[in-house]
């Protein structure tokens, strides 16, 4: 396979006078993943539709490695394969599926064969071939899916949601498995979902959608590490970024203050310069007010407040307060027990200066 | 979402398939009118009594002056009209669904009679038989010299001949021609191109007679009655072989053999040939039916 | 019931003596019924793709259409082909009336809307996704209209026999444009009325057998195709 790279500019689409889609410019880098990561109706799945010019775009461009394309030319869509959150088995065996593509591309029967036993053995179905299609669970339906896309060696692979129906172990066992074979694949990907740690596990670039448009974009730490505004900071469990004014800056290390609070983080940035700054959940601790700290080579300790707790699937989102500065964790169940956390309990918050996502404003 | 947008689809599908089912299981169910429905004892309770004929003379339209005619004579009695080919007026009789029959196909009749079916038959009226075809007469009837001549000459094949095969009066009449001309058409070579059996009835006749320019026997009264719409002219008439009887039975045992007897009297009385004899004269100069009755 | 038990002895007798008139009006009917729903589908199955699969103005307005002509009463049908057909009609030159042509076209106006308002079902039946997905892995709208075409089958066989059905058993238009002639334009339903006309109810019940018989493995097939046409609701 070779990766190929897709640059979209000024893409609209509109359904019955409603915009759907409008996104100004979004690119897939060679060999990288970019995740299309939205709540659903935010006009991700029919942007997908048209990268993969299966759906013609009302106003914009779409270029493949440079040269502008369109659904009309079926060469450019050759060189792409896509699998759906429904994963849409043909009517037929296993076999047949996964030939599908290459039935089309007249590949001859004996190669087709080689290459279908080769793509169900690379999705963990060796020697499925003569199954049908009809009697296969979700999860086994989603990799003939994913085995009939890589099956035909696209530079450029479209997964529109391809583990949202599944259930939650086997959500996990598939996306371990899909990051390792993208992983090792190098195949230019798009990926769509709207669960962020499916987006973390697979994604090296994301885009995140809301009513048609890209509000943020660009490599996964940096659009996760650092919400740009308050709805993006809530979508991705975050609290909105912390404003604050850089004191000193020394060895890649900047000292913050944050009204009246002083937080680290790693970059390089002007004394005096108007930054905002985030941490993600998962890389903040939390322990009780009287606790010894164990010794750490996090920079950041405060002494905070409770403001907040919240359920957030298996874990709880609690949101810290040190005047005003608000900082979201994610603790276990067991965690949140035995810190006998309740809002207003005083805790100790520690994170790494490389965890602060850092821009200037 | 997506799952959504499927059922509907399916659904109507199944409507569909549900409504065609349902077309062809519907079969006609035919009510029975002549079931007493007198759950209130009227004063002028009326008698329904049911007329068997034959389509042509439905189709001359002789019923809609003679019934309301009759009706007004006989208050007691409505009459209901079944219009078919002779051979099921007679079935009809057979089997008690009619109370008189108007036919007209003689040696049917004498059968009828014979087997015990009727109570009484008698002559009302007749009317007469013509042979019509294109102007252009391709099979030159015109110029033959008697009606065995004609006969022959149509024998020929040179122009589809139209026969209504139905086992009505007027089928019965033309294969009557036939045998008296020593003429079988059946037998001819070519019988498959030029002898059509539409069994139907004659106003059908006609018309497919018309669209194929070809040949028929026709009962004058019809012919009158849909000549606007034809392409086709009389070739033949007049002969006494043509002439065409009508006969009146009231059935034996049948529901209301009293309202049948009446409407054989009535139809026979100087009033009832009075008005057969007028029929027609208005609409098409001539009358359609000669009031014959003894 | 006697005259059931009679009548049903003399057809019975008259179907196993291979009467050639009977067979071959059971023929005629199949060949002139086979031919227009034939028509109907190279016609209605690409108008019923076109309706269940894409999205353009006059869209609803053909479907209702369509669905508005599978309630079309067969005599409107062969009241207006035969005015068409007559001599004194536009087309009377072709000399088609009373002939099998005439009845192929009365029953292919009577059958195309049920064959293309079914198969637009069973077509829009199949996820658009699906297509999205063939179109996806390289197919040119020709390949994926027919994947669309061989995933709605099922759909399509009902829509033959729903076509079939609804002309084999019909009398009034093939009457008008056909005139029932003898070994040429007779067909099951026409014959059936005109010997019932004649008394002779042996024939009559025979043939009635027969189409029923007809009418009963259509309804079959279709109550197959129903029960295994589930599938897009898992």
């Amino acid at each position: 396979m070779t990766a190929a790279a897709i640059a979209i500019t000024g893409i609209q689409k509109s359904f019955k006078g409603k915009m759907a889609v409008d996104v100004s410019h979004l690119e897939l880098k060679p060999g990288r993943t970019l995740a299309l990561l939205g709540p659903s109706g935010s006009g991700k799945s029919t942007l997908l539709s048209m990268i993969g010019l299966l759906e013609k775009p009302d106003a914009g461009t779409v270029e493949l490695d440079g040269a502008p394309v369109t659904v009309a030319d079926r060469a450019a869509r050759m060189t792409m394969a896509a699998a759906f959150q429904r994963t849409y088995l043909f009517k037929g065996t296993v076999g047949e599926n996964v030939a599908y593509g290459l039935k089309l591309r007249r590949i001859s029967s004996a190669e087709t064969g080689g290459r279908v036993a080769a793509a169900l053995e690379r999705v963990g179905l060796p020697g499925w071939q003569e199954r049908s299609a009809l009697t296969l669970s979700g999860g086994e339906a989603q990799r003939v899916a994913l085995a009939r896309a890589l099956v035909l060696k696209p530079s450029i692979l479209l997964l529109d949601e391809p583990l949202a129906s599944l259930d939650p172990i086997m959500k996990w066992r598939l996306t371990r498995d899909f990051a390792q074979i993208l992983n090792e694949e190098r195949v230019t990907t798009l990926y769509v979902t709207h669960d962020q740690d499916e987006a973390l596990a697979v994604a090296d670039d994301v885009a995140i959608m809301r009513d048609g448009r890209v509000v943020a974009y660009g490599p996964v730490d940096e659009v996760f590490g650092l919400p740009v505004d308050d709805w993006t900071a809530g979508f991705l469990g975050m609290e909105p970024a912390v404003r604050g004014r850089v004191l000193e800056s020394e060895e890649g290390v900047a000292r913050i203050d944050c009204g009246g609070v002083d937080l680290y983080a790693v970059a390089s940035l002007a004394v005096g310069s108007e930054v905002s700054l985030g941490v993600r959940p998962e890389d903040v601790l939390l322990f009780e007010a009287d606790a010894v700290v164990p010794l750490s080579s996090a920079r950041n300790k405060l002494e905070a407040v409770v403001a907040e707790i919240d359920p957030s699937g298996a874990t709880f989102r609690v949101v810290v307060e040190r005047g005003p500065v608000r900082i979201a964790a994610r603790i276990s169940r067991a965690a949140l027990a035995d810190l006998r956390l309740s809002v207003g309990t005083p805790v100790q918050v520690l994170f790494k200066a490389t965890a602060v996502r850092v821009a200037s404003t | 979402m997506r799952d959504r947008s499927v059922r509907p689809a399916l659904w109507r599908m199944g409507v569909i398939a549900l409504a065609v089912v349902l077309t062809f299981s519907l079969v006609g169910c035919a009510k029975d009118d002549t079931e007493a429905t007198n759950t209130a004892p009227a004063p002028v309770e009326k008698t329904k009594i049911v007329l068997a004929s034959t389509t042509s003379t439905q189709d001359s339209g002789l019923f809609d002056v003679l019934i309301p005619a009759f009706e007004k004579a006989n208050p007691e009695y409505t009459v209901e009209v079944i219009a078919v080919g002779s051979g099921e007026a007679m079935k009809m009789g057979e089997n008690k669904d009619a109370d008189v029959l108007l036919v007209h196909s003689p040696a049917a009749e004498k059968a009828f009679m014979e087997a015990g079916f009727g109570t009484e038959r008698r002559d009302v009226m007749y009317n007469d038989f013509v042979l019509v075809g294109p102007a252009s007469d391709p099979a030159g009837v015109k110029s033959a010299a008697d009606l065995n001549a004609v006969m022959a000459a149509l024998a020929q094949g040179k122009a589809p001949f139209m026969t209504r095969d139905d086992k009505s009066g007027t089928n019965a009449k033309e294969l009557k021609l036939w045998t008296d001309a020593s003429v079988s058409p059946t037998a001819t070579a070519s019988a498959a191109d030029w002898y059509l059996s539409t069994g139907q009835g004659m106003g059908e006749t006609l018309k497919i007679t018309n669209e194929k320019q070809g040949y028929t026997l026709a009962d004058r009264a019809t012919f009158l009655t849909s000549k606007g719409a034809l392409d086709l002219v009389i070739l033949r008439e007049g002969d006494k072989a043509l002439l065409n009887q009508y006969g009146v039975i009231p059935v034996t045992d049948a529901t209301h053999l009293d309202g049948g007897v009446a409407f054989m009297e009535w139809i026979t009385s100087a009033e009832g040939q009075k008005v057969i004899g007028e029929f027609g004269i208005e609409k098409f100069g001539e009358a359609l039916f000669t009031p014959n009755a003894q | 019931m006697g005259i059931f038990i009679d009548a049903f002895r003399d057809g019975l007798a008259m179907l196993a003596s291979g009467a050639a008139d009977v067979w071959t009006i059971v023929l005629v009917s199949i060949q002139v019924s086979g031919m227009a729903v034939l028509l109907a589908l190279v016609l209605g199955i690409p108008a019923g793709f076109v309706l269940g699969t894409k999205r353009f103005v006059g869209r609803r307005f053909m479907l209702i259409i369509a669905n508005t002509g599978m309630g079309l009463p067969p005599v409107v049908v062969g009241l207006v082909v035969a005015m068409l057909l007559s001599r004194r009609g536009p087309f009377g030159s072709l000399e088609l009336l009373y002939s099998q042509p005439a009845m192929v076209i009365a029953q292919l106006v009577i059958a195309l809307p049920i064959v293309a308002a079914v198969s637009a079902a069973a077509v829009s039946a199949v996820p658009r996704e699906l297509r999205l997905q063939a179109r996806s892995l390289g197919a040119s709208p020709l390949q994926e209209a027919f994947m669309t075409l061989k995933e709605a089958r099922m759909g399509l066989i009902a829509a033959v026999a729903a076509g079939f059905g609804s002309i084999i058993s019909e009398v009034g238009a093939v009457t008008m444009v056909g005139g029932n002639l003898a070994g040429k334009t007779r067909v099951m339903t026409t014959a059936i009325v005109q010997y019932t006309r004649m008394g002779d109810y042996g024939p009559a019940l025979a043939l009635a057998a027969v189409l029923m018989g007809m009418v009963l493995i259509v309804n079959i097939l279709l109550a197959r195709v129903q029960s295994s046409a589930e599938r897009y609701e898992a």
